[in-house]
């Protein structure tokens, strides 16, 4: 015999053992009431206060990170602008002694130059051929008219000769004149021009240092905006930072598959070296053979790219003195070389193994291995592949760099965005707490309405009663205040 | 020993890398060991040549490391004399594909010149292959039984011993019906129920393949 049935025998009707336990239940909850929602109210108000304070702390912790992630943001910024400014500063200095350095040399050349063309300008000015003297006697002379005189025409005619002489000699003479300054002028063309070029020269040398210092106008507005942490700084960088993130992520995707294609060019070879049936962990010693030579391969690149003060991961490599970071470039240049080499051969030995596991498999097959397509062409591209790929994972760097540089942005965002989150999740639950236990409290009363609905209608009778009573009492009231002698005791008013 | 008292540290940290390096090697052994028995009692010799395309299969499937054996089931196979051929690969691609060559020219001479034995003798060929592979320890170890299951034995010849075969796979392949078995399957059940029971009482794996088509479920 189960409780329910001993439950339901107190009666020997179960209907009414029902109706007997629902009474008593609505009875005991009824006088349980005030404890319960006590309980209930305490309990929704914890949750409620517990739940604002982990959200208090969470925004708090939120704010904290947008400020560091702010700060990061703006010194990566500044950091950014330096290198921009260094670069440009770098560029004006190799600009200015390529092409400025010789200015002095350049300006007495083209002083020297100028004076040239001086002398002969004024070398070539026309200057009037003064007629002898005597030509204004003659030709007084020559004004005299013919008067039939033999003698006199015949010292006309010799006058007319003379004249002649005299200008033909003149007309040679201004021909020559003008020769030879036509013959100074050709001269003055070609030093012209080179002037011309030289004044060209500088001036594509002074534009391009315009340009450069505009730019540097530029990076310097950048900086300024930058320190003085500004909003649109802040925003600016941010962008930048989160397309930085995205696009040297894909670059990044594009050099893994660079590398999965490498690692399967060296993988079976590397099993001829190592042996293709040990094992470290689930993976073959030959695999983790080929990838740790990728990996080799990567390290070698960032170096070298640090040696070149291209990317600056390893701010050791790029702080030594010129000489030592040439000759750390020159060595990781080698081992690259040689780690390229290595992995030619081994593309040239997997090319092998391939042929000879394709003759075998065919001989199984009993497919005759001469009907293979016998062609250097695959072996050739697989070596010259096996030998660029190094070179070209090498440039992986770069993207590398500016990946982890936006991460730490992008990850603090990330992070800010979850906190922000949690807060919201927290205060909703804080809510949904307080607000589950008001409506358990009126749950509760709905389930006990009858009794409550009960001593509602009492309480009502009671306060009609005591109404009537003290609208009974009223009248002695108005008589104490109209000057009555008041009583010692409003018992005898009322009475 | 001034240089080591400067620099225990480094030392330390260099035994540590060794170490782990050490450690990180794994010490199961990833190899598989096969061993092949082939029945060439009575008219079951005809299906030899199905065999010969059994072993260039596992020829072309079986990596460097790897173990593979093939022993005749005649009258008493109990013996190093009942193994054709066994190889175990070299770890060098290329040398154990030449391996592979020499095996499989033993293999087509054994077929060309195999004769017929009058008793099938298949409990004693397992008792070898177990004996051959425990031996050579491979990681994983296979018994492949291309035989219609119906054992033979010659008088005089025991065969009670219990199979010790924990570890091991047992697929049988190509288990062809028998006339007796056409006339009552339930022979047929019989016989293959008889050596699951054999096979799974001494702690092995029991599979058949009767589809020579779908070989790569062996190593499944």
């Amino acid at each position: 015999m189960n409780t329910a049935s001993i439950l339901l025998r107190i009666t020997p009707i179960p209907f009414l053992s029902i109706v007997i336990w629902g009474l008593l239940l609505l009875a005991a909850m009824y006088l349980a009431r005030k404890p319960f929602h006590r309980s209930i109210e305490a309990l929704a108000r914890l949750v409620h206060n517990a739940m604002r304070l982990a959200a208090a702390s969470v925004v708090l912790a939120e704010k904290r990170l947008e400020t560091r992630n702010r700060e990061v943001l703006l010194k990566a910024g500044l950091d950014h602008t330096e290198r921009n400014l260094e670069r440009e500063f770098d560029r004006i200095s190799q600009a200015v002694n390529r092409d400025l350095e010789h200015y002095p040399k350049l300006q007495r050349n083209i002083q020297e130059t100028l004076i040239n063309l001086e002398e002969d300008y004024r070398s070539s000015g026309e200057i009037p051929q003064k007629l002898p003297d005597w030509v204004k006697v003659i030709e007084a002379i020559a004004k005299i008219k013919p008067n039939g005189d033999h003698m006199v025409a015949t010292m006309l005619e010799e006058i007319h000769q003379t004249l002649a002489e005299q200008h033909k000699t003149a007309l040679d003479r201004h021909r020559k004149d003008v020769s030879q300054r036509h013959a100074i002028l050709s001269r003055m063309l070609p030093v012209w021009r080179s002037l011309q070029k030289t004044l060209e020269r500088l001036e594509k040398s002074i534009s391009s240092l315009n340009l450069r210092a505009k730019r540097i106008d530029q990076y310097m507005d950048e900086y300024q905006e930058t320190r003085k942490q500004t909003d649109t700084a802040y925003r600016t960088l941010s962008s930048s930072s989160l397309t930085q993130f995205f696009i040297s992520g894909l670059v990044l995707l594009v050099a893994v598959g660079g590398a999965v294609i490498n690692f399967n060019l060296i993988a079976l070879p590397m099993s001829e070296m190592v042996g293709g049936a040990s094992y470290i962990g689930p993976y073959k010693t030959s695999d983790v053979a080929g990838l740790v030579i990728i990996c080799l391969e990567i390290c070698t690149g960032l170096f070298l790219m640090e040696s070149l003060r291209i990317t600056r991961l390893f701010p050791i490599i790029g702080s030594m003195d010129d000489r030592m970071r040439k000759t750390f470039f020159w060595i990781a240049l080698g081992l690259l070389t040689i780690l390229a080499g290595v992995e030619s051969a081994l593309a040239f030995m997997r090319d092998r193994i391939a042929a000879d596991m394709e003759a075998l498999r065919q001989t199984l097959a009993g497919v005759s291995p001469g009907s293979m397509a016998n062609s250097i062409i695959p072996t050739v591209g697989q070596m010259v592949m096996g030998f660029i790929l190094p070179f070209i994972l090498t440039f992986v760097a770069i993207p590398l760099e500016s990946f982890v540089a936006a991460s730490r942005t992008v990850l603090g965002v990330v992070a800010a965005w979850l906190l922000r989150t949690l807060a919201f999740c927290l205060r909703l639950a804080g809510n949904l707490g307080f607000y589950l236990g008001r409506f358990i409290v009126n749950l509760y009363d709905l389930l006990i309405f009858p009794p409550l609905w009960l001593e509602g209608a009492v309480v009502r009778a009671i306060e009609r009663s005591n109404e009537k009573k003290r609208e009974g009492g009223q009248p002695g009231e108005i008589e104490k205040g109209q000057g009555y002698a008041p009583s010692e005791s409003g018992k005898e008013v009322t009475e | 020993m001034i240089g080591d008292n400067k620099k225990p540290f480094g030392w330390l940290l260099l035994f540590i890398l060794f170490w782990c390096l050490f450690a990180c090697s794994d010490s199961k052994s990833h190899t598989k060991g096969v061993y092949l028995l082939l029945d060439t009692s009575g008219t079951y010799s005809l299906e030899l040549k199905k065999a010969q395309a059994l072993i260039n299969y596992l020829l072309g499937t079986l990596q460097p490391g790897d173990t593979l054996a093939v022993g005749r089931i005649d009258t008493g196979s109990f013996s190093e004399k009942d193994i054709v051929a066994k190889v175990t690969f070299d770890d060098r691609p290329s040398v154990a594909n030449s391996q592979k060559r020499v095996f499989m020219q033993k293999i087509n001479k054994f077929i060309g010149t195999a004769n017929r034995s009058r008793y099938t003798d298949i409990s004693g060929g397992v008792l070898q292959a177990i004996e051959y592979l425990n031996e050579v320890g491979p990681g994983s170890k296979y018994i492949l039984i291309f035989s219609d299951l119906q054992e033979e034995l010659a008088e005089g010849y025991v065969r009670d011993v219990p199979f010790q075969l924990a570890g091991f796979h047992v697929i049988a392949l190509n288990v062809t019906k028998l006339r007796n078995d056409i006339r009552d399957p339930k022979n047929y059940l019989r016989r293959v129920e008889k050596w699951r029971l054999k096979t799974e009482k001494g702690g092995g794996t029991w599979r058949v393949i009767n589809d020579l088509e779908r070989l790569d479920a062996i190593f499944q």
